[in-house]
């Protein structure tokens, strides 16, 4: 593998978990539980999709061979996409989609933390803007990990299924492989062992003050880092890019 | 309160105020639903301020809210016309004061 197809791998990753995240809540648009509520979690779609249009571009440009984002987001199959497989997990009740977004966010937070001080120039300055907008998520959610835990008897019961449910999809979100090795080497990576450390002592925080506990001997799946997915993925390709490839080219 | 029952469900009503920039006054931008202060604070940000409209916000339960009534038009905001001394209009704003 050479450093130039490491390098759109490493976007694509990066790229892939912002835009199926970001269409998973874009699902919910109008269907929030209440307006304002609604309306905040568009807010972080748009926000989610508006970073993955960013790397989308770069990883383009750096693979050079003349696709445009938009041939990356809709052109691509289900076994070429990498974004994790927490991602891609679908909205369920409410308290399965802040469960999911916080576990991403409290990630996010860290890992662009790190990316800021990234020698790509390019990843650098992204990193920069997404962190402005990933701590505000990361409240937004850790807020409600402690209503809906502390909530009532309901709502705890919701929040702690939800996070045994997807807890076996966060082991591979600190995974790496030849891509980081590489990259890591040209100080363009984010050491993922570094922030493992602190995912691990905010979410344990976070749920100590939710009343959530963090669940035990979870067998953790993997797969996204070669493009394997779970069921849902194929879903959520089939509706977000129909529309491109019923009608190629098309623009409004 | 006779309201629909989607009262229940949204929260408290909360007004909310914008300072546009810093030293300016708070201005009233409108109202969210909330079921907590920081829940309110995050409601308005998003409602209200995801444009660079502001640089603070506050957020003040509506109920907390103290207002006069239709009632007290006459007493409370018709001024005594014939008591010219009370209208700021013997003296000019110096140029260059804004704010005023």
């Amino acid at each position: 593998m050479t450093n130039q197809e490491a390098l759109v791998n490493y976007c694509l990753r990066l790229a892939d978990n912002n835009l199926i995240l970001g269409h998973r809540l874009s699902e919910l648009s109008g269907k929030g539980p209440f307006l304002e509520e609604d309306i905040a979690t568009t807010n972080i779609a748009l926000d989610l999709i508006g970073q993955a249009s960013s790397l989308l571009q770069y990883a383009a440009e750096v693979e050079g061979k003349g696709r445009t984002e938009d041939d990356l987001a809709f052109l691509r199959g289900e076994r070429e996409f990498y974004n994790t497989l927490l991602a891609e997990q679908e909205n369920k009740d409410f308290a399965v989609t802040i469960a999911r977004q916080f576990l991403t966010d409290a990630f996010d937070y860290f890992f662009y933390d790190e990316l800021k001080k990234s020698a790509d120039a390019r990843l650098a300055a992204l990193a920069e803007k997404s962190h402005k907008e990933i701590t505000y998520h990361l409240r937004h959610t850790s807020k409600w990990m402690e209503r809906l835990g502390e909530g009532t008897e309901e709502s705890h019961r919701r929040i702690q299924d939800a996070v045994d449910n997807l807890w076996r999809f966060t082991g591979e979100l600190f995974e790496m492989n030849e891509v980081d090795e590489i990259l890591l080497k040209e100080k363009i990576a984010v050491d993922l062992n570094v922030v493992k450390i602190q995912w691990d002592k905010l979410v344990a925080e976070v749920f100590a003050n939710s009343g959530i506990s963090i669940p035990e001997n979870v067998f953790m799946q993997r797969g996204s880092r070669e493009g394997k997915h779970t069921e849902k993925l194929g879903y959520l390709l089939a509706e977000m890019q129909h529309l491109h490839r019923a009608f190629p080219g098309v623009q409004w | 309160m006779t309201m629909s029952t989607a009262q229940d469900t949204q929260g408290l009503l909360w007004e909310v105020f914008v300072q546009s920039k810093p030293g300016q006054p708070h201005k009233h931008s409108g109202s969210v639903h909330a079921h907590d202060k920081e829940m309110a604070l995050q409601n308005a940000r998003d409602l209200y301020c995801r444009r660079s409209e502001g640089t603070n916000i506050w957020v003040v339960p509506a109920s907390e809210i103290v207002a006069s009534s239709p009632e007290d038009i006459g007493s409370f905001f018709e001024p005594s016309n014939d008591k010219v001394y009370r209208h700021p209009t013997f003296y000019h704003v110096p140029e260059g004061i804004t704010h005023m």
